[in-house]
């Protein structure tokens, strides 16, 4: 992922990875995750922005139990592929979680938080991840 | 066109080459498979590779390759389509000489992965998937793999025996090749007692990290003559290229290798021949159950029937649908941008009749190679002239 001095290739995604907002098309009212410039289904660019609810169901998942460099802090982390309740899937990690609990189907809500961080002085970077909606 | 034909082939055993650099592994293989067509000089060098500048730190392998196997000046490049790099690199060869444009090209992929550190490896090889989306979120490769293969284990029924069958036909086979890094038979219960790295998947659904090169010399039928019998001519009957969606969750169907269906209908109509036709398939096995899904995309089984391949033993070298008949990507081993390249010459020997693990009377055979997530494949059909 580079050196932390990349901090404006972060700040381009907080929409996104902050309050995921995606992209949804003016001509096919398709909605995709993340915003594309041009509309997968149609070839449309007009595309304008579309704030996802957050809420989701596990359609895979696995552990990871050899991180590649810089995500060593959390091994081993559950990761998933989720079915937003709008259609489209997103990868992301699942937290607040046991990872015998996760099952096909399993209800997740996006909540935000720390993806990884680079050295001591370094920057941090947060983004979605998923975890079972709290009662 | 001109009809293009492989006329000489070379290669490095594949592993751990710690006493060998990136350029000693090229040029071996380059200068082994120059010395096995007969030629001495090339007009171009197509250089299949990945991850060089992240392995290594070393890019512009055109210039280096060339220069170092005293090719002289002319044109080189790097050709990347990640793990597909070496496929890309020999299509790429194959446009030059049937364009006309060149008479005599050497292809090299070529791969050094055993410098970096594991979990740099691991990082490495996850810039083939979608950094933003994929890698962002300390997702592996392996992991992405994991993934599908829990949903296609659902999906149709299958268990993680069921995949081991992959590995341990693999292995079979990759016994016989000199040049395999692991040259180990094993059993089902080698595979079920591995670790998990990313479950389901264990360490031995997985295919190793790994060094190698490996080279093509290519040129037209006519040009051929003045170099090598009939014999040793092996055409380019087919080829396909095409990509998907480089994030596995864009995909709308996460156990179609779209890209693989449509490139290996491209190679399958530029060759004239169909699936039935095809006598050996060296499948892009880099984890068991992509092994699965490539028989299926490639029209070799039904969606959902590619594992019962393995169980019906159809893909040993005497079944209907021999794969991995040099020991694939699982026990060969898989330096990523080598890999379509070292699949090339192991089709190339079982066409000539000098594979030490041959089908009996192959006649036509299929290359398949994988980058990223099934986000960009290559599809070779090679025949005996």
């Amino acid at each position: 992922m580079g050196k932390p001095m990349q901090v404006a290739r972060y700040w381009r995604h907080f929409k996104e990875k902050y309050r995921l907002i995606g992209g949804k098309c003016k001509s096919c009212g398709q909605v995709h995750f993340p915003k594309r410039p041009v509309c997968p289904e149609c070839g449309s660019q007009e595309i304008e922005e579309f704030q996802f609810s957050g809420k989701g169901k596990v359609v895979s998942w696995t552990i990871i139990r050899n991180p590649p460099s810089g995500y060593e802090y959390y091994k081993p982390y559950p990761i998933a592929l989720i079915e937003l309740e709008e259609g489209p899937l997103v990868l992301a990690q699942l937290t607040d979680v046991d990872p015998e609990e996760i099952d096909f189907g399993m209800e997740v809500e996006m909540v935000t938080r720390k993806i990884r961080e680079f050295s001591e002085d370094g920057i941090i970077l947060y983004g979605y991840k998923f975890r079972p909606p709290l009662k | 066109m001109r009809k293009p034909v492989i006329i000489g082939v070379g290669l490095t055993p594949v592993g751990e080459h710690w006493k060998l650099g990136l350029r000693d592994l090229a040029v071996e293989a380059l200068l082994n498979a120059m010395e096995d067509a007969g030629v001495d000089k090339v007009d171009s060098l197509y250089v299949g590779n990945m991850a060089s500048g992240s392995f290594v730190e070393q890019e512009n392998l055109g210039a280096l390759i060339a220069d170092w196997a005293g090719l002289g000046n002319i044109p080189a490049v790097k050709v990347e389509g990640a793990c597909a790099s070496g496929g890309a690199a020999v299509q790429e060869g194959v446009k030059a000489v049937m364009s006309g444009l060149e008479d005599v090209v050497a292809v090299v992929g070529v791969e050094k992965m055993t410098d970096a550190w594991p979990s740099d490896a691991t990082r490495y090889l996850a810039y083939a998937a979608d950094a933003e989306w994929e890698l962002f979120h300390g997702v592996s490769f392996v992991a992405l793999n994991a993934l599908a293969m829990r949903l296609y284990m659902k999906e149709y029924g299958y268990t993680e025996e069921d995949l081991a069958l992959f590995a341990v036909n693999a292995h079979a086979n990759g016994a016989k090749n000199p040049y395999a890094m692991f040259k180990k038979v094993i059993k089902v219960e080698t595979v079920m007692r591995s670790p998990y790295i990313a479950d389901p998947l264990k360490l031995f659904d997985a295919s190793p990290i790994a060094d190698g090169a490996a080279a093509v010399i290519i040129t037209t039928e006519e040009k051929a003559k003045e170099f090598v019998d009939k014999a040793k001519m092996i055409e380019v009957a087919g080829m396909g290229r095409a990509i998907d969606t480089i994030n596995l969750a864009n995909r709308k169907d996460l156990l179609l290798l779209k890209a693989a269906k449509v490139a290996a209908e491209r190679a399958y109509k530029m060759a004239g021949v169909g699936v039935d036709n095809i006598d050996f398939f060296e499948v892009h096995d880099a984890f068991t159950v992509m092994a699965a899904l490539s028989l299926e995309s490639i029209g070799a089984a039904e969606r959902g029937k590619g594992a019962m391949l393995a169980k019906e033993g159809q893909i040993a070298v005497d079944g209907d649908y021999p794969i991995q008949t040099l020991g694939g990507l699982k026990a060969r081993g898989h330096p990523v941008g080598a890999t379509g390249v070292y699949q090339t010459v192991e089709a190339v020997w079982q066409l000539r009749g000098e594979a030490p693990n041959q089908v009996p009377d192959a006649e036509v055979g299929l290359t398949q190679n994988i980058g990223g997530t099934g986000s960009n494949i290559t599809v070779t059909i090679l025949r005996r002239v």
